[in-house]
């Protein structure tokens, strides 16, 4: 039988065998204020909203126990569900949206073209801009310029605003939304696909293999990974999706394109408050659920958290 | 947690390669042979719809009001109407919110490097300590729990502090970005190796000043990093300062936008002027900074 070895770190990350070394005081230090406000400002709210969503709480003033009342509720409320079949539904037809045009940029700016500096410098600054400001735009690009456009083409479809209809108003959010993120998921490719040597694809070329061929037994397969790692970061954004509809359609209309969050802060003004912290709790579920899968597509691939 | 226990236990986490400031990728594009012109003119068409978008905003903030209101956005603004960026500017009282933007950016800039650098530090040199090692996982658990969860109960603890103004936006920038920063941070401490420390101890210079004097210098490339990313963060946030803070004349830059919406919903032209005037910032830093700011981007987000 071996004996374990204990192995101690030095102050400076040196390892002595053999001995356990006392941790440096000042350590606790640099550690303790990162932990407290971490425990003040996140988990402790969360632990006072999961309390109280057992609670008839309504936001000030007294409340009683009503156990899972607020989540049985949850589950049965028509709009809720609306809410949570909407986001989930954005936020997949987002990720494709945004991965497929994320990935064909990528290859685009890394084959053999001009100005592909320039090009990229373009495709990256949706990044550095607010959502809500360039939503406030599109809106504007959507309600008067589109109908417009339409209405002296002849194009009745698209004569009415998109965000006026229950039908299409999705559309335009899935469109901003893929707009603010594909540079994210384009430099991620872009990165991914830098790592692929050049010889891989003389070699296919010489064996006759046509692009297509070569993209699907080569590029795919080699950059498996990122297109998971992004899809799953891509769905974690999404479900979160607030600023980009506030900007667009308020939910609307009617209630067409409410998400999730928007739900949850109606609780704030509404007077709701324990109901939607039931809510909130089963949207952490949810939210647990894609991080898991964000944890298991990470595995060995080193770690990222966004 | 297997595979971050794995990384955080090796010397050299799979993801983070020790920057030296030097190295280049081997090479940027396949740049053998003749540029291929079908896709370099498909790709421009395809960033038209990044021109665009910005074009109009700029056209539709320099047209009169009759301009901006016959519908044809596209159309160039002629005669120039610079007027509506001083009636933008004294709507959204321009030099307050952004001030208060950029104090709260400032705030959380700051704020996240000193806080996650410290404690990644202390975490990265002790990961043999249970105790350090169970706090690097408890603010990991931060990714369960994204704004929208806690929003309610933040707002009224917030409220109850008497931080329902910029401070407590602020505050709550800088705890929403501490996991990835100290995850970023501590994987990056794994690769440094510990032998300036230890000369450095030799000499007699306590913790503090190791950190300060070596370890912060060589967290540079992160610092860049981590900051890009708790910059645009904070200063491009709209739903936290939007419930956070109580008093609408403390609002940041793109929450008071929202003024166009409501009482001046058709002086468009003003309304774009104030859009360009809050986008504009970002966007010209970036324009100046773009290899730094796509190397840092690039960096958080590949860890590979």
């Amino acid at each position: 039988m071996s004996v374990p070895v204990r192995l101690a770190r030095g102050a400076a990350g040196v390892i002595h065998p053999g001995r356990r070394r006392r941790v440096e005081p000042i350590f606790y230090w640099f550690l303790l204020p990162t932990l407290l406000v971490f425990t003040a400002l996140v988990l402790l709210p969360a632990v006072v909203g999961l309390f109280y969503s057992f609670t008839d709480y309504v936001g000030f003033g007294t409340w009683s126990f009503t156990g899972i009342t607020n989540y049985r509720a949850v589950f049965s409320d028509p709009s809720v569900l609306a809410a949570y079949e909407f986001t989930i539904g954005f936020a997949l037809v987002t990720v494709v949206v945004a991965q497929v045009v994320a990935l064909a940029l990528a290859l685009g700016l890394t084959g053999r073209i001009r100005y592909a500096t320039a090009l990229r410098s373009i495709f990256v600054i949706p990044m550095v801009i607010s959502g809500i400001v360039i939503a406030y735009v599109f809106e504007y690009l959507f309600s008067n310029t589109l109908p417009s456009l339409a209405t002296s083409v002849g194009f009745g479809p698209l004569e009415q605003s998109i965000l006026g209809n229950p039908s299409l108003a999705w559309t335009a959010i899935v469109i901003v939304s893929a707009w603010q993120t594909i540079p994210g998921a384009l430099l991620i490719y872009i990165a991914g696909l830098l790592t692929i040597p050049d010889e891989l694809y003389e070699a296919a070329a010489l064996d006759g293999a046509s692009p297509w061929r070569r993209f699907r037994s080569i590029t795919l397969p080699l950059i498996a990974g990122f297109v998971v790692i992004n899809s799953v970061l891509g769905v974690k954004g999404y479900l979160n999706a607030y600023d980009i509809i506030v900007a667009l359609t308020y939910g609307g209309p009617g209630t067409a394109t409410r998400s999730v969050a928007m739900t949850i802060f109606s609780g704030y003004t509404g007077g709701d408050y324990a109901y939607q912290m039931a809510n909130a709790a089963v949207f952490f579920v949810l939210t647990v659920v894609v991080s898991l899968l964000q944890l298991l597509a990470t595995r060995g691939r080193g770690l990222r958290l966004r | 947690m297997n595979a971050i226990d794995a990384a955080m236990r090796s010397r050299r986490p799979a993801g983070v390669r020790p920057h030296t400031g030097r190295e280049r990728p081997v090479r940027r594009t396949r740049r053998i042979g003749a540029p291929n012109w079908p896709v370099t003119v498909a790709l421009m068409v395809a960033a038209l719809t990044v021109v665009v978008p910005l074009y109009v905003t700029v056209a539709m903030s320099l047209k009169n009001s009759s301009q901006a209101a016959d519908g044809n956005a596209f159309a160039p603004p002629w005669p120039i109407s610079p007027h509506n960026f001083v009636e933008a500017w004294r709507l959204t009282r321009f030099p307050v919110s952004f001030g208060i933007s950029l104090a709260v950016a400032a705030v959380t800039v700051a704020g996240t490097l000193v806080l996650s650098s410290l404690a990644a530090y202390a975490i990265a040199r002790n990961w043999d300590r249970r105790i350090f090692r169970w706090s690097f996982f408890y603010l990991l658990g931060a990714m369960f729990l994204p704004f929208p969860v806690v929003a309610l109960p933040q707002i009224k603890l917030t409220a109850l502090l008497g931080i329902d103004n910029p401070v407590g936006v602020a505050l709550l920038h800088i705890v929403f970005q501490l996991s990835f920063s100290v995850l970023l941070y501590s994987a990056f401490l794994r690769s440094i190796p510990g032998t300036l420390e230890e000369s450095a101890r030799i000499d007699g210079a306590t913790t503090w000043q190791v950190f300060w004097r070596i370890i912060m210098p060589l967290l540079g490339p992160m610092n860049a990093t981590v900051g890009i990313f708790a910059f645009l963060a904070s200063w491009n946030d709209y739903m936290m300062p939007s419930l956070i803070t109580a008093d609408p004349a403390q609002q940041t830059l793109p929450v008071v936008q929202n003024i166009f919406q409501s009482q001046f919903g058709t002086n468009y032209n003003i309304a774009f002027a104030s859009y360009l005037m809050a986008m504009a910032p970002t966007v010209v830093v970036y324009l100046f900074s773009q290899r730094w700011v796509i190397r840092g981007m690039t960096q958080g987000a590949v860890k590979q």
